[in-house]
C-alpha cells in the first residue's frame, strides 16, 4: 500500500516540475484560453466519477457519482469547447492574408 | 486476455493519455499551435475516459450514460453561448463544477464503502489510511474550490457586488475550520466505526469545507478576482490529483498536478502585476490599510470633445490605444478597432498596450480584441511598450484608470505604491476616456488627470469612439 502511495507523490512532484516548466512558456496573451484549457484538463476527475459510478445502483454513494459525472462533463465538454472558440478567434487573421 | 488488457494495455493506454496532456499544453506556448494543443488534450482526456471504460469491463452504464449526456448537453450549450465578456464568469463556474466533481467522487467513495457496503471497522481498515486520508483532503478542497467559485461567478457577473464583505475575526474563523477539518479526517479515518459513526464526521466535514469556499472569497474585492480564480483554477487541479490518490491513477495525479502548477503560475503572475502578495489578496480586503491617503479631490482637468480628440489622432503619426476593463464593459472594442483601422489607413502606427490585469481575468484583454479581430501581433506587454511611451504621438485610454496611475510610481504613500502600471504620462499627449472622474477599482484618485498633456473627454466609451470614428473619417476624406 504504501509503495503506491510514494510512486503517486513521485509522480504528483514530479509532474509538477514538468508543468512550471511549461506553463512560464505560455505568453500572457494565451492566459486566458490557458486558463479554461487547464479548467477542461481538471475535469480529468470524470474518469474517478465513472468507476466510481459503476454499480449503477439506486444508492446514495452511486447517486453522489452520478451528480460527479455530470458536473465533471460539464467541466469537460464546456471548457475544451469554449477554449477552442477563442483559440479560433486568434487564428483567424492568418487564415485571412 | 482479460489480465493482458489490464496488466498492459490499461497502463499503457493512460500513459498516452498522459504524455498527450503535457504535449497538449506545450502547444498553448504558441499562438499558432494553440488550437492543436488544446485540441489534443481533448484527444487525451477521451482516451482516459475510453481507457477507464475498458478497465471497468462490462459494468451497468446507467449513471454512466446518463451523466455524460446531461452534463455534456449542459457544458456545451454554454460554451457555445457565451459571450467573450463573459468569460470570467463562465471559467469561474466551470472551475467549481471540476472542484465539486472531485469532491463528490470522494464523498461517494466514502458512502459506498463505508457505509453502504456494512463492513464494519475503520475506514483505514476497510479502504486503507492513504485513500481515506486522500478523499478527505479531496472533500476539504474540492468543496472550496465549488463554493468560492460559486462566489467569484456571483461576483464577476454582478449578480453580488464586487465590494469586499469583511467578517469580524474571519482569519482566527478560517484557521478554526481548516483545523477542524483536518481533526475531523484523523477521526474519520482512524477512529470512527463503520458503518454507524462514519456518516456524521463526513457530513460535518462537507458542510465545513463547503462554508470555507465562501468565507475566503466573501471577503475578496472585484479588482482581486483574476488572482482568486486563478488560485481557485489551481484548487481544482489539485482536488483532481487528490482524487488520484485515493483510487492510485496516475492520470489523474499527473493531470491534477498540471492544473495544479497553471494555476499558481498564473496567480504569481496576477499578484505580481497588481504588486501584492497571495496572502495580501486572500488575507486583507482591498484598501483596507492607508486607503485614504492624500485627497480625492482634483484640480483643474482639461477636457477634449470627440471632434478635438479625433483632430490630435488625426495629427498622430503614432498611436497606443490603452484598453481597460471599461472597454468590456462598454462593448467597445469593434468600435476601438474601427478607429485604429481609421487611423492606420492615413499611415499612422497603431499598438495596444496591454496591462496584464487589463480585462476581468490573466488575458481577458487579449481574448477581446482578437474578437475584434486586431491581430496579436499589434498586442503590446507593459514592459515591451513602457519605454516606447517617450516616441509616442497620442495615447488613447479607454475604459482604464488604476493601471495608468502615475502614483504607483511616484507616490511612495500610495494604496498601489510599487504597482507595476503603463507609462503613458511620457507621451505627447494623452486621451483618456471616461464617464466621469470617479476612482477605479483601487479608489483612489488619479494625478494623470490633471496632467498638462492629459485630455479628458468624457462620456460612454462606445458612443465616443463612435463620433471619433466619424470625425477621423470626415478629416480623412477631407485631406
Amino acid at each position: 500500500m504504501m509503495g503506491a502511495l510514494l510512486v503517486g507523490i513521485y509522480v504528483f512532484v514530479l509532474a509538477i516540475f514538468v508543468g512550471v516548466e511549461i506553463i512560464t512558456k505560455i505568453p500572457p496573451t494565451l492566459h486566458t484560453p490557458l486558463m479554461s484549457g487547464a479548467n477542461a484538463i481538471s475535469g480529468i476527475t470524470l474518469v474517478g466519477s465513472i468507476a466510481a459510478a459503476k454499480s449503477g445502483e439506486v444508492a446514495a454513494g452511486s447517486i453522489l457519482a452520478l451528480v460527479a459525472i455530470i458536473f465533471a462533463t460539464i467541466n469537460v465538454v464546456g471548457g475544451f469547447l469554449v477554449t477552442d472558440r477563442m483559440l479560433a478567434m486568434f487564428g483567424k487573421k492568418k487564415s485571412r492574408s | 486476455m482479460i489480465n493482458l488488457l489490464q496488466s498492459t494495455i490499461v497502463p499503457v493506454l493512460y500513459l498516452l493519455s498522459a504524455v498527450l496532456f503535457i504535449f497538449g499544453l506545450k502547444g498553448l506556448t504558441r499562438v499558432r499551435s494553440a488550437r492543436r494543443g488544446n485540441a489534443m488534450a481533448a484527444l487525451a482526456m477521451l482516451i482516459a475516459i475510453v481507457t477507464t471504460l475498458l478497465e471497468l469491463g462490462l459494468v451497468d452504464y446507467r449513471w454512466i450514460i446518463t451523466g455524460l449526456v446531461v452534463g455534456g448537453l449542459i457544458g456545451g450549450v454554454a460554451a457555445l453561448k457565451v459571450e467573450m465578456t463573459g468569460m470570467p464568469e463562465m471559467v469561474a463556474l466551470f472551475n467549481g463544477f471540476g472542484g465539486g466533481a472531485s469532491a463528490l467522487v470522494a464523498l461517494s467513495i466514502l458512502w459506498t464503502n463505508l457505509i453502504e457496503k456494512g463492513e464494519t471497522g475503520t475506514a483505514a481498515t476497510i479502504i486503507g489510511a492513504d485513500a481515506s486520508i486522500g478523499a478527505v483532503l479531496t472533500i476539504l478542497i474540492g468543496s472550496v474550490t465549488i463554493t468560492g467559485s460559486l462566489i467569484a461567478f456571483l461576483k464577476l457577473s454582478g449578480r453580488i457586488g464586487g465590494q469586499p464583505t469583511l467578517i469580524p475575526a474571519r482569519h482566527v474563523i478560517n484557521v478554526a475550520l481548516i483545523l477542524s477539518c483536518l481533526v475531523l479526517g484523523v477521526y474519520l479515518t482512524f477512529l470512527a466505526a463503520a458503518p454507524d459513526t462514519v456518516a456524521l464526521p463526513v457530513l460535518v466535514l462537507t458542510t465545513i469545507s463547503l462554508a470555507l469556499g465562501v468565507l475566503l472569497v466573501i471577503p475578496i474585492g472585484g479588482a482581486d478576482m483574476p488572482v482568486i480564480i486563478s488560485f481557485l483554477n489551481s484548487l481544482s487541479g489539485l482536488a483532481a490529483a487528490m482524487t488520484g490518490f485515493v483510487l492510485s491513477n496516475n492520470v489523474l495525479i499527473i493531470s491534477g498536478a498540471l492544473v495544479g502548477a497553471s494555476g499558481l503560475i498564473l496567480t504569481q503572475i496576477m499578484c505580481v502585476a497588481m504588486n501584492r502578495t497571495l496572502g495580501n489578496v486572500l488575507f486583507s480586503g482591498f484598501g483596507q490599510e492607508g486607503g485614504t491617503a492624500g485627497s480625492d479631490e482634483y484640480g483643474p482637468v482639461k477636457s477634449y470633445s470627440p471632434e478635438e480628440a479625433a483632430m490630435v489622432l488625426e495629427s498622430a503619426e503614432s498611436v497606443v490605444i490603452v484598453p481597460g476593463y471599461g472597454l468590456a464593459v462598454a462593448q467597445a472594442q469593434h468600435t476601438v478597432k474601427e478607429v485604429a483601422d481609421l487611423l492606420e489607413k492615413k499611415g499612422a502606427k497603431v499598438s495596444y498596450a496591454i496591462h496584464p490585469v487589463a480585462g476581468r481575468m490573466p488575458g481577458h484583454m487579449n481574448v477581446l480584441l482578437a474578437e475584434a479581430d486586431v491581430p496579436y501581433e499589434q498586442l503590446i506587454e507593459m514592459d515591451t511598450i513602457n519605454p516606447e511611451f517617450k516616441i509616442t504621438d497620442a495615447v488613447l485610454v479607454v475604459g482604464a484608470n488604476d493601471v495608468v496611475n502615475p502614483a504607483a510610481e511616484r507616490d511612495p504613500t500610495s494604496p498601489i505604491a510599487g504597482m507595476p502600471v503603463l507609462e503613458v504620462w511620457d507621451a505627447q499627449s494623452v486621451m483618456v476616456i471616461k464617464r466621469s472622474l470617479s476612482p477605479g477599482f483601487a479608489g483612489i484618485k488619479n494625478e494623470l488627470f490633471e496632467y498638462q498633456n492629459n485630455m479628458m473627454v468624457f462620456g460612454d466609451a462606445k458612443k465616443v469612439l463612435q463620433e471619433i470614428v466619424g470625425e477621423l473619417k470626415d478629416l480623412l476624406k477631407a485631406a
